[in-house]
């Protein structure tokens, strides 16, 4: 394969599209799995499929839709979180399939062949172009500035929102960043493993991490190595056994979990045996 | 010190009334909170105490009266006050050190862009860690300490902020008593230099701690010693309940009929 990859860019792209996609996952999983906003990004994810059908309505790029989509819905979902007493589990169940409605209408009403929305929605880390990873990487400094600008303020926000509010903090404005943010990250992966198959990129290596740290930064930094290791596997895997490439990164990374729990489970039952207690 | 507009308590509330919906969790309070006081809030569950720090906070919108923390309104006041929210609103999974979860409250009124902490929050939060004896836990993780532990890291994030006030809220509701005197203790202390207002249940510190007491259960219905008969009990709660008289640690007052206190 090492050949392969020198003599392939699109081997190449694949390589750096994990890099730069597993930054966005570290980073923005930690902040997920810790505000609890897991489903919420699911949803956000899946509203992007209304901006992918969009994209194609109107002959633009489907990301570029993806983007506008994700973002507004983002925002729209934080606002309403924030302003009404609807359970936000509830709003994910209208917003999340709201999205994939409108991104099947708008394909219904494109001229032509339907196109295939196969990439889109499981992933296709062997097709990224060199465009799609210039803008990952723009979408990532984004992300890795905002939250490096605002990292004891994202802390507060994740550990004591209540309490960070009293101390005069601004948790509106945190709150809504951290939903755009989210929004952004989905985007970036998209490409690489698809809509419907997100959340395990996202949930997956902070999980391991965690298990490893009591460091917010440290988990952080651990996540995005740990989403290296996975994406990197899971192309291996599918470049040799010809599989498709966003199902094989989430079952290595799902199968990852597994084995590192076992493992977990396993020690800390030694650890009680042995100690006197 | 003081100009003579400005009013002579630490916080004064007035016709304060606050709605969740169309239920009424506080109903035209009047409560005025000396300078040094230290104040315990009793009542009944659901009976609107939280409801009241939060509101002395700013965090909850009343929809009519006014309150004055420090002569200016709660969300002018908030880089005055300490506030020590319940244990179990904490998340103890959560991966932050005793050391990082005090230096948070250094970020008291802070953009937040750009912040990093310095040597001079250092300080401050090694000082508060020493008098509260958790500095040799630093660096413990969150979840790895008793409730009592936690309780005084609490404590600490809210003093590192430097109030005038301290607010808590229910600070000894799942400890033991031997912790619960501990956290009292400390609390008498810090009393020296600042007003407290506590919401409790916890009737061991009525009599033997706080100077005043004030009963809560959707308006004030006392607010003075800490002497409580038993009839103003009764209207509070409805029924009679484990209440403690002076110097008679767990005297039962009246019958209960209702089984387990």
């Amino acid at each position: 394969m090492i050949s392969a990859i020198l003599n392939y860019s699109f081997l190449q792209h694949a390589l750096w599209a994990a890099l730069l996609a597993s930054i966005a996952c570290g980073i923005m999983g930690t902040i997920i799995i810790e505000k609890k906003l897991v489903m919420m990004s699911g949803g956000i994810a899946h509203t992007a499929f209304g901006g992918i059908g969009l994209g194609y309505f109107l002959q633009i790029e489907p990301i570029i839709g993806a983007l506008f989509f994700s973002i507004s819905s983002a925002l729209g979902i934080a606002a309403i979180k924030r302003n009404s007493s609807t359970n936000p589990d509830v709003l994910v169940g209208m917003f999340w399939p709201l999205g994939m409605a409108l991104g099947i209408l708008f394909i219904s009403f494109t001229p032509g062949y339907p196109p295939d929305m196969t990439s889109y929605l499981f992933g296709d880390i062997l097709t990224v172009s060199k465009s799609d990873l210039w803008f990952m990487l723009i979408l990532d400094i984004l992300i890795i500035s905002a939250v490096s600008v605002f990292i004891n303020l994202i802390g507060a926000y994740l550990f004591d929102e209540e309490f960070s509010t009293a101390l005069g903090l601004n948790m509106r404005f945190t709150d809504y960043m951290t939903f755009v943010l989210i929004a952004i990250t989905v985007v970036v992966i998209i490409r690489v493993i698809g809509i419907i198959l997100i959340l395990a990129l996202l949930c997956v290596p902070p999980t391991i991490a965690r298990m490893f740290t009591y460091n917010l930064k440290k988990m952080m930094m651990l996540s995005i190595l740990l989403g290296v290791a996975f994406c990197l596997t899971g192309l291996w895997v599918s470049y040799t056994l010809q599989l498709a490439s966003g199902a094989a990164i989430v079952i290595v990374s799902v199968l990852a979990y597994t084995l590192i729990s076992a493992w977990q489970y396993a020690r800390n039952r030694k650890l009680a045996q042995n100690s006197p207690m | 010190m003081k100009t003579t507009k400005s009013s002579d308590y630490a916080i004064d509330i007035q016709h304060l009334s606050v709605r969740y919906g169309t239920i009424y969790a506080l109903k035209d309070i009047n409560l005025q909170i000396e300078y040094g006081d230290f104040v315990g809030i009793i009542g009944p569950n659901g009976g609107g105490k939280s409801t009241l720090l939060k509101s002395i906070l700013g965090l909850v919108t009343p929809v009519s009266g006014h309150i004055s923390v420090l002569d200016v309104t709660p969300q002018q006041g908030r880089s005055q006050v300490g506030y020590v929210p319940q244990a179990t609103n904490i998340n103890k999974q959560f991966p932050i050190s005793v050391r990082e979860a005090v230096l948070m409250g250094r970020m008291v009124g802070n953009s937040g862009f750009l912040h990093r902490y310095n040597r001079e929050d250092q300080d401050i939060v090694q000082n508060y860690l020493q008098r509260l004896e958790i500095a040799d836990l630093a660096d413990r993780q969150i979840g790895q300490l008793s409730g009592g532990q936690l309780q005084r890291v609490l404590i600490a994030r809210a003093l590192v902020v430097l109030p005038q006030i301290l607010l808590l809220d229910e600070p000894t509701a799942s400890l033991d008593a031997h912790s619960s005197s501990q956290i009292y203790e400390i609390l008498q202390g810090l009393n020296q230099d600042v007003t407290i207002v506590i919401v409790t249940h916890d009737t061991l510190a009525v009599s033997s701690y706080l100077k005043t007491i004030a009963c809560i259960n959707q308006t004030l219905y006392y607010h003075g010693d800490p002497d409580l008969s038993s009839d103003l009990v009764m209207q509070l709660y409805g029924c009679p309940v484990e209440l403690i008289a002076h110097g008679v640690p767990h005297r039962v007052l009246g019958d209960h009929n209702h089984g387990g206190a």
